[in-house]
C-alpha cells in the first residue's frame, strides 16, 4: 500500500492540476470564441487579449453576495453544487495519459486508478452527475428550476443509454474494459473513430446532451426557463456549476479521445520514460483541447432543440443506431474483421 | 484496512437505510437510498466483486433512483402530503419484515453451509466469469427474466395509457415521453 501511495498521489496531482485549469481557460475561450463567431470583439480589456478575464471573473464571483432563497430547501440547496463537481473530478482517475512507466525496476501504468472495469467505472460515476442538477432544481423551490431539473433527469437518463451502448461497441473488439488496453488496441490497429464511425457519432451527440451543452442545453434553456436548474444560485455557488460544466466537458472529452481518437498515443511515435510520459500527457491534453474547441464551435453555431425533438432523437434515433452499431461490431469481431 | 472500509460503509448503509424508511420528505428518502446503494457497491468491491459493484452504481444509483426522483418531482409530492398507507397495512408489513429478517439472522448465526451452491470465487464474479455463467450455463433463466421484464414494461405502458375518449372533438393531448 505504501509503495503504491506516492506514485498514485503524483498521478492524481497531475490530473487535478489539469482539470482545475480547465474552467478559467475555457471561460476565456468560450467568450472570445463566441465573439469570433458572432463577429464581435469579446472581452479584451483585462490583460493581453483579455486573458486575465477569468481571474477577474473569479474574484468577482468570490466577493458577490451569496443569496439563498428563503423558501429553498437549505441542506439540499447547499449540497447540489458540491455534487456537481464530484463526478467530473472523480471520473478522470480512469483515463490513461501515457505509456507504462519503468522506474526502479517496477512498471507503473500512467493512469491514476488502473482498474479492470475502467470504462464502466467512468460511466457509473458520470451517471451520478444528474443528482446535482435535479437537487439544485428541486431545492430552489422555483418553478423554472423545477422544470429544468425535470428535463435534466429525463434527458441525462435517455442519452446515457445511447452513450453506454456506443461505448460497449468499443469494448467488444478490444476485449477489455481497461482503458489502457483500449489505447493499446488503437496503437496496434487504427483509431476506433474510423472502424466505428457510427458509434463515434452517437457518442459525440450523446456527449453534448450529457454535458447540457447547446444544442441540448434544455435544463437551463435561458430563453424559456431563465437559467433552469441554477436560476436561484448566485456568486460562488453559481461559479461552481459553471466550473462543473467545463470540468465534465473536459473529462468526457478525455474519455472520448481515449476511446475513439487514440488517447495519449500518436501514430508513429513510440517514446518511453520521462519523455514518453511528457509527450503522452501533452498529446492527450492537445486532443482534449481540440474537442473543447469543437464544443464551443457547436454551441455558437446550432440553435437549441425543442424538448420533444430531443427526446425523439434520443430514443428513436440514437438508441437504435447505437444498438445496430453494437450488433454490427459484434458480428464483425466474430468474423475476424475487426 | 479492508475491515475498516467495510465497517465504515456497512454503518453508512445501515444508517442511510434507516433514513430512507424514516424521513418525512420523499426527496430526502430518495437521496438516502442513493447513499445506501452506493455504500453497498463499495461493499461489493471490498468483497472482491468490483464488476458487480460498478453495475450496482450504474444501474441502481445512476438510473433507477433517478427515475424515482423524477416521479417524485413530477407529482410534486410535498412533505405533508405523504400519508402512511394505513396502520393495519404498516403493521402487517412490519411483522413480515421482522420474520424475514429474523430468519436471515438465524441462518447466519446457525452456520449452516448451503451445500447446494458452489463456493463463490473472484473469477465467477468477474466480467468474463459472469458472462459465461449468464449466457451459457443459465441462458434459459436469463432469457425468461428478460421476457418477464419486457412483459412488465408493456403492461405498465398499457396501464398508464388513458382510456380512449368517446368524444373526439378535442385534439389528443400531447403524450409526454419519459
Amino acid at each position: 500500500m505504501g509503495a503504491e501511495l506516492v506514485p498514485t498521489v503524483l498521478k492524481l496531482a497531475v490530473m487535478l492540476l489539469f482539470l482545475l485549469q480547465v474552467a478559467p481557460i475555457m471561460l476565456w475561450v468560450e467568450r472570445r470564441g463566441s465573439a469570433l463567431i458572432q463577429d464581435r470583439l469579446g472581452p479584451n480589456r483585462v490583460g493581453p487579449l483579455g486573458l486575465f478575464q477569468g481571474l477577474a471573473d473569479a474574484v468577482k464571483f468570490m466577493f458577490k453576495e451569496d443569496v439563498t432563497p428563503a423558501a429553498a430547501d437549505k441542506p439540499l440547496f447547499l449540497m447540489a453544487p458540491v455534487l456537481a463537481l464530484l463526478p467530473a473530478f472523480t471520473t478522470i482517475v480512469v483515463i490513461p495519459f501515457g505509456p507504462d512507466f519503468l522506474y526502479n525496476g517496477r512498471t507503473y501504468p500512467l493512469v491514476v486508478a488502473p482498474v479492470e472495469t475502467g470504462v464502466l467505472l467512468y460511466l457509473a460515476i458520470a451517471s451520478l452527475s444528474v443528482y446535482s442538477l435535479v437537487l439544485a432544481g428541486y431545492a430552489s423551490n422555483n418553478k423554472f428550476s423545477l422544470l429544468g431539473a425535470l428535463r435534466a433527469s429525463a434527458q441525462l437518463i435517455s442519452y446515457e443509454l445511447a452513450m453506454a451502448i456506443a461505448v460497449l461497441a468499443v469494448v467488444v473488439p478490444v476485449g477489455s474494459f481497461y482503458l489502457g488496453d483500449v489505447v493499446q488496441y488503437q496503437r496496434e490497429n487504427v483509431w476506433n473513430a474510423l472502424p466505428q464511425l457510427l458509434g463515434f457519432l452517437v457518442f459525440v451527440i450523446a456527449a453534448f446532451a450529457e454535458t447540457n451543452r447547446l444544442p441540448f442545453d434544455l435544463p437551463e434553456a435561458e430563453s424559456e426557463l431563465i437559467a433552469g436548474f441554477h436560476t436561484e444560485y448566485s456568486a460562488m455557488r453559481f461559479a461552481v456549476f459553471f466550473m462543473a460544466e467545463y470540468t465534465s466537458m473536459a473529462a468526457l472529452s478525455a474519455l472520448g479521445v481515449t476511446l475513439y481518437l487514440g488517447g495519449w498515443s500518436l501514430p508513429g511515435v513510440d517514446l518511453h520514460g520521462w519523455l514518453g510520459a511528457a509527450v503522452g500527457l501533452a498529446v492527450l491534453l492537445g486532443k482534449v483541447a481540440l474537442c473543447m474547441l469543437f464544443f464551443v464551435w457547436v454551441r455558437w453555431t446550432f440553435p437549441r432543440f425543442r424538448y420533444d425533438q430531443l427526446m425523439r432523437l434520443g430514443w428513436k434515433v440514437l438508441l437504435p443506431l447505437a444498438i445496430f452499431n453494437l450488433i454490427l461490431v459484434a458480428v464483425l469481431t466474430l468474423a475476424g474483421v475487426l | 484496512m479492508e475491515m475498516l472500509i467495510f465497517l465504515i460503509f456497512a454503518a453508512l448503509a445501515l444508517a442511510s437505510a434507516v433514513v430512507v424508511v424514516g424521513h418525512r420528505s420523499p426527496v430526502y428518502s430518495t437521496m438516502a437510498l442513493v447513499v445506501t446503494l452506493f455504500s453497498m457497491a463499495v461493499l461489493f468491491v471490498v468483497l472482491g466483486a468490483p464488476f458487480i459493484g460498478v453495475l450496482q452504481v450504474l444501474i441502481y444509483t445512476g438510473a433507477i433512483v433517478v427515475l424515482f426522483l423524477f416521479v417524485i418531482m413530477l407529482l410534486n409530492v410535498g412533505r405533508e402530503e405523504v400519508q402512511p398507507s394505513g396502520q393495519r397495512a404498516q403493521a402487517v408489513m412490519a411483522i413480515l419484515g421482522a420474520v424475514v429478517f429474523g430468519g436471515l439472522v438465524m441462518l447466519a448465526v446457525s452456520g449452516v453451509q448451503a451445500a447446494a451452491f458452489p463456493q463463490l470465487t473472484p473469477e465467477m464474479v468477474s466480467v468474463k466469469g459472469l458472462a459465461r455463467e449468464l449466457f451459457r450455463d443459465y441462458l434459459l433463466p436469463f432469457e425468461i427474466v428478460g421476457l418477464l421484464l419486457l412483459v412488465a414494461v408493456i403492461g405498465a405502458t398499457v396501464a398508464a395509457r388513458k382510456p380512449p375518449q368517446v368524444d373526439v372533438s378535442s385534439p389528443d393531448p400531447k403524450e409526454s415521453e419519459p
